[in-house]
């Protein structure tokens, strides 16, 4: 066992440069790199790492960094770098090109606030404006989920079946910045885990193709519904990995969602990242008081998990939705889904919560009231922001 | 699965031909009679094309079929030296040993040159990656209808400068040969020789590489398609567009000495032109004060070496 005391950014890092150099006997990685806190040090960890086959290159900026990842994935080499706020913002155009050309490419993203103003902390606003960039995402709760996930993320975005980038996310600071104690993968388990990349439709001049050039409508129609069967293929193709990783590192990674005491929960918390470990002791508090209280932690955000979060929800009447972002005049974005999940099953009341919006610490006492707010509610209303001092 | 995003064609009928019969190009247009020189002097050669948002994309025609004879990827338009970048790396580390990776060349407007992919062009020859980056300049955004870019001559009209573009043309090759990578050049379709012994030169080498094309767009320029040759040719006779090469961004030489013919004839062929006062005395001390600067950075090189 591979035990190290490491950050949430060490974890993302280490593992990516695993699969990269995993892919040595291939053709080999490539990483375009660019710095923005607070997930520099995960590009560090990748520019110090030795790939046997790989060329890491510190361009310019956030756009060529994944313009870099692009070619090279197109050219056959496995491909990943990071990135967080005001970067991806930047790079938003590349990133949407990433997936549109069916690239697997993975992507660390530290979760920070969006600015103006200028602030680091956690916030989810970045990452969740590629919501409709057929990006798959994952939400990570700790530094082990990070590793675990990121290496995970190559096996499922590489399935043929699937081809498509993936955002292995964390909070800012909370998860990228704090050191745990966590198992790390060797080298070996990489290389057991993870096949040969092989991207179908790389360059190859015995078979010359243009890619990306004009479509008209009525193809460029059946690239967006071929999209959407391979976003629908993941949550079953995930399981499978899932299954694989546990085989050949010996521990469980958390899949799409996991839930907590919600079989006869009649009030149910939905959260993701680090909001959701918070959440947790919350609902023992409230289960020691005699209430059905349960929880729920959406990893996955993309494909999103409507149908496991019907049926982990079927019996409780109200759910309420923590949110650590936020969606103008409309109020959190993951309550958004939630709801629109829930049109036409019966009338369970679905109520947001603003919590940690701008990297506000989402502490026990502020979870409470959220709970004693969604208990004395008689239907739902417009999102309650939590966190701000009156 | 990717039916779409990956246009193929019919296999040629000549194996070396970079562009396949049929276009639905201009008539007259410079930049497609320079990827008929290109393909001629890369014949034999292994190479894969980078092309951003611009004319050279939409010469691949529409889903299913390409006009490409060899792997092109397009790219966003500000991005084809960061795109290539990671093709050529992947070249790099998967080619035989003792034999070199394949060519990997990007294609690109002014305005993807000069404008929006400034930075990043900047920032791949800065790190001396090994591509070749052809800039064709029609000195317009050609493929939008017709604006103005930073390639844009002074007083030609756009339709964004209405009234005559104000500013003058930014001085591309001096950017690039402030960057010291190994070899640029400036080439014309007017001289067809010269193109393919520059280009082939630059095959012989490693790093960062850059062409100037100055490509006529009979559309942008208001000209008769049958004339963009003897325009280019003019343009290159009267110093408005000198020939010449640069090593390491230090040693010049001029490839095509001009003769001095007048450069009204340059401009008055072209209706882009038309109506504005055109200064031809102030474009032959410019053309001439560019001259002499090339033949004295040429004659410190000569002097240097010997």
């Amino acid at each position: 066992m591979n035990m190290q005391l490491v950050t949430g950014n060490h974890a993302a890092g280490y593992s990516m440069s695993l699969a990269g150099e995993a892919n040595r006997q291939a053709r080999g990685v490539v990483c375009g790199i660019y710095p923005i806190t607070p997930q520099t040090e995960i590009v560090e960890y990748v520019a110090r790492f030795p790939f046997s086959k790989g060329r890491v290159i510190p361009v310019e900026s956030e756009h060529s960094a994944m313009g870099v990842c692009i070619g090279g994935s197109m050219n056959g080499a496995r491909s990943f770098t990071a990135s967080s706020s005001n970067g991806l913002a930047y790079m938003a155009e590349n990133v949407m090109v990433a997936a549109f050309y069916r690239l697997p490419i993975v992507m660390a993203t530290v979760n920070r606030t969006l600015g103006p103003p200028w602030n680091i902390w956690a916030d989810q606003g970045d990452s969740l404006m590629f919501r409709d960039f057929a990006w798959i995402q994952f939400y990570c709760d700790s530094n082990q989920d990070v590793a675990d996930t990121a290496m995970l993320a190559f096996r499922v975005a590489e399935d043929p079946r699937i081809l498509l980038p993936v955002m292995v996310c964390m909070d800012a600071f909370i998860v990228s910045h704090t050191s745990m104690e966590i198992q790390l993968a060797t080298q070996e388990q990489a290389d057991r885990f993870l096949p040969p990349c092989d991207i179908p439709h790389h360059l190859d001049a015995a078979h010359p193709s243009t890619t990306g050039g004009m479509a008209l409508p009525q193809d460029t129609l059946t690239h967006r519904l071929e999209l959407d069967e391979a976003m629908r293929a993941v949550p079953s193709v995930l399981e499978e990995h899932r299954k694989e990783f546990r085989e050949v590192f010996g521990r469980q990674v958390t899949g799409a969602v996991s839930a907590y005491r919600t079989d006869d929960a009649d009030r149910i918390l939905i959260a993701s990242g680090t909001i959701a470990t918070t959440l947790r002791d919350v609902v023992d508090d409230w289960r020691e008081r005699g209430e059905k209280v349960g929880m729920v932690r959406i990893k996955m955000f993309r494909p999103f998990p409507t149908d496991q979060l019907r049926d982990l929800c079927r019996n409780a009447e109200k759910i309420g939705v923590l949110d650590r972002n936020y969606s103008a005049g409309t109020g959190g974005i993951f309550c958004h889904e939630v709801r629109a999940g829930f049109q036409g099953q019966g009338d369970r009341m679905v109520q947001g919560y603003l919590t940690g919006v701008g990297g506000g610490d989402v502490v026990p006492d502020l979870v409470h009231e959220v709970v004693s707010d969604l208990t004395k509610r008689s239907s739902a209303g417009d999102p309650v922001w939590k966190g701000i001092e009156s | 699965m990717n039916a779409v995003i990956s246009q193929t064609g019919p296999e040629s009928r000549d194996a070396d031909c970079l562009l396949r019969p049929g276009s639905t190009n201009c008539g007259g247009c410079g930049m497609s009679t320079g990827l008929t020189m290109l393909g001629r002097a890369l014949a034999g050669e292994d190479y894969s094309l980078v092309i951003p948002a611009c004319c050279g994309i939409v010469t691949a025609g529409a889903f299913p079929t390409t006009s490409y004879n060899v792997p092109v990827l397009a790219s966003t338009f500000a991005s084809a030296p960061a795109f290539a970048s990671g093709v050529a790396a992947v070249n790099e580390m998967n080619r035989e040993p003792e034999s070199k990776p394949p060519h990997v060349i990007c294609w690109a407007g002014d305005g993807g040159t000069y404008d929006i992919g400034m930075a990043t062009l900047s920032a791949a020859a800065e790190r001396n990656e090994n591509l070749i980056y052809i800039c064709y300049d029609n000195e317009i955004y050609g493929n939008t209808g017709g604006q103005r870019s930073s390639a844009t001559p002074a007083a030609a009209k756009t339709t964004t400068t209405p009234g005559g573009k104000g500013e003058g043309k930014k001085e591309i090759m001096e950017i690039l040969a402030a960057h010291r990578i190994p070899y640029a050049a400036t080439l014309s379709i007017a001289h067809p020789e010269d193109f393919r012994e520059k280009i082939q030169r630059a095959l012989k080498m490693t790093g960062f590489r850059f062409f100037l094309i100055h490509a006529p767009c009979p559309t942008g320029w208001k000209t008769e398609p049958a004339e963009s040759v003897e325009l280019v040719s003019l343009a290159v006779r009267s110093g408005v567009f000198p020939l010449y090469e640069i090593f390491d961004g230090v040693d010049y030489r001029i490839n095509v000495e001009p003769d001095g013919s007048d450069p009204a004839g340059y401009y008055s062929k072209q209706k882009r032109f038309r109506g504005q006062e055109i200064d031809l005395q102030a474009v032959k001390v410019s053309a001439s004060a560019r001259l002499s600067r090339l033949r004295q950075l040429s004659r410190l090189n000569q002097e240097g070496s010997d």
